[in-house]
Formats: C-alpha cells, sequence, structure tokens
C-alpha cells in the first residue's frame, strides 16, 4: 500500500508537468520530423501523382504533356503484345523464384539453426553474395551459364546431364535468372534464422516429453511459430521480385526475342529509349497498382495464418 | 542405450556438416570462379578440363581492365555520391529519428506507419516523374538526384536510427530537459553522441546501397566523366553481357569492385546481420 503511494505521489507532479509542456513537445516533434514530411511530399507523393496525372497524357519530353484520357490503358490492354509479354514474363519470374527463395532460406536457416562449432562461418559464406554488388552479380552470372564454355554446363557435361542454353534461347532465358536471384538470399535467411532463434525452447522439450516426432515438431511447432517472419519475407520478396530488372538488363537485355523482357524493363525502354514518358508513366501505375493489390492480399489472408503471440501486443 | 543417442547426435552432427559445406560451397564458387579467371590469358578461361588457378597468374588483366575505360573517374564519382549520401542520411535520420522516438505528439504514430509502408513503394513508380522534375531542374549528369533527396531523410534509416533510440532510457533527456536544455540540445549533446553504433550501421548501408545502385544512376548520369562504378562495369560489357568475350577482363574489373564490399562485410558482419534483422521485425 505505501509503496503505491509513493509512486502515485512522484508520478503526480511529472504528469503535470508534462501536460504543461504537451504543446511545446508536439511543437518541437513536429520540427523534429519535418524534413522527412518535406521529402515524403515532393519525392514520394508528388510523384506518384505526377505518375498517375501523366498516365493520362501523350508525352515525349520535347514538348508539353498533352491530355489523351485513358488511351494510355486501351492501347495497354488492348494493343500492345509486350505488355502482356512482359507482364507474363515477370509473373513467371515471381511465381518460381520467390517460392524458391523462401524454400531455401528456410532450409538454409534450419541447417544453420544448431549448436555446432563454425556456424557464423557458416552464416556468412551464405550471405555473402549480398554483398557483391547487382552489376558484378549479373556479369559473373553471365560468365558460369555461358552456353559454350561457361563452368555450369561443364559440370553438368561431367554429370553426363545435358548442356543448357542457359540465357540465349527463350526457353532457358527466365530461368537463367532464376537462378541467378537464387544466389542472394542472404537477407531472407537472416530473418528466418532470427525468427528460428526466438522460438521458446521449452516448447520443444514439452513436445519431447509428449513424445512428438521431428515431423510433428516442424509442422505444429517450428512453422506455425515462424509465421510472422514468412509474411514478413514473402512480402519483401514479392514486391522486390516484381521490380526485377539489372538481371535481365545485362544478362539477356530482354531476349532472345523479348523472353526474358520483364515488366520493369519494358518501362525503361518505353521511357528512355522511346522517350514514351506518359506511356512509361501508365505502365508504372499498372504496376504500382498489381504490387499494391498482392501486398493487400497476402496482408488480409496473413490474418488466417500468421500466428501472433496473445501477449505480444 | 547411452551410446547409441550419443552416436545418432555424431550421425547427425556429419551430416548436418556435409549439407552445410556442400551449400557454402555452391555459395562461395562463384566468386573463387571470379578470381581465377581474372588471372587467366584468354586462351585459358576456354580450357577444358577448366584451370582452377592459373600459373603463372596474369594480373595485367587487372591494369588492362580498369585503363580500358576511366574506372579512376567511376571510382571518384561513386565516392563523392557515396559521401554526400551518407551525410545527407546521418544527418536526417538521426534528426528525424529523434522526433519520432523521444517526442510525443499527435498523429506520430500514424505518420510513422506512413513512414514504414513508403518503404515498401516501388521505386520505379517515382523514377519517371523524378527524372522528369530532375530535368526541368537542370539536374540530369549531375549528382543531386542522388543526394539531394537523402537530406530530407530514407526511411529505411529513419527506422534504424528510431529502434535505437526508443532504447536510450528516457531518464537522461528528462533531467537534461529540467535542467533548462532544449531539445535541439538533447538531440545534438545527448543523443548523438550516444549513436555511435547505429551511426556504424548506418554509414555502412548507406555505403552498400550507393555501391549497389544501378538503375537511378543508369537513369541520371549518362555523361562518361559523371559514371559511377556500376555503370562504368556494365559500359565494359558492350552494353549486353552477350557480345564480349573478353570475361577475363571482366572478371578482373569485377573483383576489383566487389572487393571493398567483402573487406568491409569481414570487418563489419555484425552490423550487416542486426541490420537485417531489426528490419525484420517490424513486420
Amino acid at each position: 500500500m505505501k509503496v503505491i503511494k509513493h509512486t502515485e505521489t512522484a508520478v503526480i507532479p511529472r504528469k503535470s508537468r508534462h501536460i504543461s509542456m504537451t504543446g511545446k513537445e508536439a511543437l518541437w516533434g513536429y520540427i523534429f520530423i519535418s524534413p522527412w514530411i518535406a521529402g515524403l511530399l515532393a519525392f514520394s507523393a508528388l510523384p506518384i501523382l505526377s505518375a498517375i496525372f501523366y498516365g493520362l497524357t501523350r508525352y515525349d519530353i520535347f514538348s508539353p504533356p498533352v491530355w489523351i484520357g485513358l488511351k494510355n490503358y486501351k492501347k495497354m490492354f488492348s494493343d500492345d503484345p509486350l505488355f502482356w509479354k512482359s507482364l507474363y514474363n515477370t509473373a513467371y519470374f515471381v511465381s518460381i523464384s520467390v517460392p524458391l527463395r523462401l524454400l531455401i532460406a528456410f532450409t538454409l536457416a534450419m541447417l544453420l539453426n544448431s549448436k555446432i562449432k563454425g556456424l557464423a562461418l557458416f552464416r556468412s559464406f551464405f550471405y555473402l553474395p549480398m554483398v557483391v554488388p547487382i552489376v558484378a552479380t549479373a556479369i559473373l552470372s553471365s560468365w558460369i551459364l555461358q552456353p559454350r564454355i561457361g563452368i555450369l554446363n561443364y559440370c553438368l557435361r561431367l554429370l553426363k546431364l545435358p548442356a543448357i542454353q542457359w540465357m540465349v534461347t527463350e526457353m532457358w532465358s527466365k530461368p537463367a535468372i532464376i537462378l541467378v536471384s537464387l544466389w542472394r538470399i542472404g537477407e531472407t535467411m537472416i530473418i528466418f534464422l532470427a525468427g528460428l532463434q526466438g522460438i521458446p525452447t521449452q516448447l520443444y522439450e514439452a513436445a519431447d516429453i509428449d513424445g512428438a516426432t521431428q515431423r510433428s515438431k516442424l509442422f505444429r511447432i517450428t512453422i506455425p511459430m515462424l509465421t510472422p517472419a514468412i509474411l514478413f519475407n514473402l512480402v519483401i520478396n514479392i514486391i522486390h521480385s516484381f521490380q526485377v530488372f539489372a538481371f535481365a538488363f545485362i544478362m539477356t537485355n530482354g531476349g532472345p526475342l523479348n523472353s526474358s523482357l520483364f515488366y520493369v524493363l519494358y518501362i525503361y525502354r518505353q521511357g528512355f529509349w522511346f522517350f514514351h514518358m506518359g506511356y512509361a508513366s501508365g505502365l508504372a501505375t499498372v504496376l504500382f497498382l498489381i504490387i499494391l493489390i498482392f501486398t493487400i492480399l497476402v496482408f488480409r489472408s496473413s490474418e488466417s495464418w500468421v500466428y501472433y503471440e496473445a501477449e505480444k501486443r | 542405450m547411452d551410446l547409441g543417442i550419443k552416436k545418432r547426435t555424431q550421425i547427425n552432427r556429419i551430416v548436418l556438416y556435409f549439407f552445410l559445406s556442400m551449400g557454402a560451397l555452391v555459395y562461395l564458387f562463384p566468386l573463387f570462379w571470379m578470381i581465377s579467371t581474372s588471372l587467366k590469358t584468354l586462351p585459358q578461361i576456354a580450357k577444358f578440363p577448366p584451370i582452377w588457378m592459373p600459373r603463372p597468374m596474369v594480373w595485367k588483366n587487372y591494369i588492362d581492365a580498369l585503363t580500358f575505360l576511366p574506372f579512376h573517374l567511376f571510382a571518384r564519382n561513386t565516392l563523392i555520391i557515396a559521401i554526400f549520401y551518407i551525410a545527407g542520411n546521418l544527418l536526417s535520420a538521426t534528426f528525424v529519428a529523434y522526433g519520432f522516438a523521444r517526442l510525443r505528439f499527435p498523429g506520430r504514430d500514424i505518420l510513422f506507419i506512413i513512414l514504414i509502408s513508403t518503404m515498401m513503394i516501388p521505386m520505379i513508380v517515382r523514377l519517371i516523374p523524378l527524372f522528369l522534375m530532375f530535368k526541368r531542374l537542370g539536374w540530369i549528369n549531375t549528382f543531386y538526384p542522388l543526394t539531394v533527396p537523402e537530406f530530407f531523410g530514407n526511411p529505411f534509416f529513419i527506422f534504424l536510427v528510431r529502434q535505437f533510440y526508443r532504447n536510450i532510457p528516457f531518464d537522461i533527456s528528462d533531467s537534461a530537459r529540467i535542467d533548462g536544455c532544449s531539445e535541439m540540445g538533447i538531440w545534438y549533446k545527448i543523443m548523438l553522441p550516444l549513436s555511435k553504433p547505429v551511426v556504424a550501421a548506418v554509414i555502412i548501408f548507406a555505403f552498400q546501397r550507393v555501391w549497389n545502385d544501378f538503375l537511378a544512376p543508369l537513369i541520371y548520369l549518362n555523361k562518361t566523366e559523371m559514371k559511377t562504378l556500376s555503370l562504368g562495369l556494365q559500359a565494359l560489357t558492350g552494353g549486353t553481357g552477350e557480345a564480349v568475350e573478353l570475361y577475363n577482363l571482366l572478371m578482373a574489373a569485377c573483383t576489383t569492385f566487389v572487393l571493398p564490399m567483402i573487406i568491409i562485410f569481414i570487418f563489419a558482419q555484425k552490423y550487416f546481420m542486426r541490420g537485417v534483422i531489426m528490419t525484420g521485425i517490424k513486420g
């Protein structure tokens, strides 16, 4: 009783002091975040609104934009095979690359989540490709995947497997770029690993006492407890994969026959090769909507499969 | 029984090491192959069976590759951008994060959620209007488009510093306030000196971003003397990767480009890991 009284008397004057300075504190709060607000308006809000506006115009940089209503979108959906082609290529890339990335990152994180010597070293090895700049990764990959003298095809022949025409045929241009994307999974892996290390060991101990098998521990404890990390990795990987650009730009330049023309590469071409700024803005707006819808769908669905500990929030 | 369990865990361990080693081999081999190729003569790179390490090593490849295009200019440009990019983010992130982490004002939590969600906006949506805006300002072929926006705060770095500031005891700033210290003073005299670990993290991540960036410089910089290392390296391929077969020179240039990042990674690993984990926790 005494203790409570003591804290009460200690708190009251503080609170009243805070009330008197709330106005001042709030003012300072706005002052401190004002650079970000200004930046948000100038470099995010304004550009996004402008992109929506330019999407409704014909604009070649050299003369002022001309309002053409929804013509860009009409053209896109009914009269532009490359729009559909690039959308298909991107969907192909996202739907194969993202699940594989999550699976590999999860498997590596599971292997790394044990108490053995040299673990930190292995973790660094798998993370290392993340610090290799994307342009270097692309050039290095086109050397390794080189169909005639590349080392990967040499290894395939050594294993009596047929050599693959990486990058140079319509069939193998996208798989080549997917393969390269699987090299850069360090961040996804680290987030899984942190999630795994956050699972209380008592859960496994209790399961052991109940005689649970490895399999049921994986599906009943590990994966449910890891769902917040899975959600995060899924969202981030989807957003990033939709924007795949540099690999295709450098390794295949969208070819052959536009088989690796990804959506952002197509926007780049429309905007910076042909100076169709209006059309490119329309394309960008569509991509923004697609990514937004996917993100919302994933978050919506997450309510039914992501497990949050009750006391967490 | 006891012996059986011991044996089993030992077998498990060997299996685990085997899989980890195989994985590490796959993930590290490309880097080994990059270095190895960079030291070969042109006929050597196409030899079968492959030469794992050439003897003698052709160090001259490095000189040839790096003088083929003005890489000293590219390196200088990249460093200039990095310095201003880092300075801008250090200043803005510590400043803005102070507001989000240490002060209370109406709408703070909603604004913070907006800050986090802006990290998810695809860069390409903003890129064309930003290009047009910077073009109107006459900023094409200058470093301004790549550095000036950073002085207004990058959500990723603000987030990073904010998480750090949340964990500094509030008593410190409260007592300074009682002593008559202004908010500006608290930020400058108390928070900044305590920020060394997060400042190191911001510097490392910002440097990595500049070193890695490709699409933005590609759009804003097209004069050779203004290009960054990323652009220079891409230019070395002759525009598309298919045409050029001088892979030994290309690998020499790649190795030179990759090496600084690997060295930074070796010495600052914990910042990389911690930074990644921190961004993961927010989800």
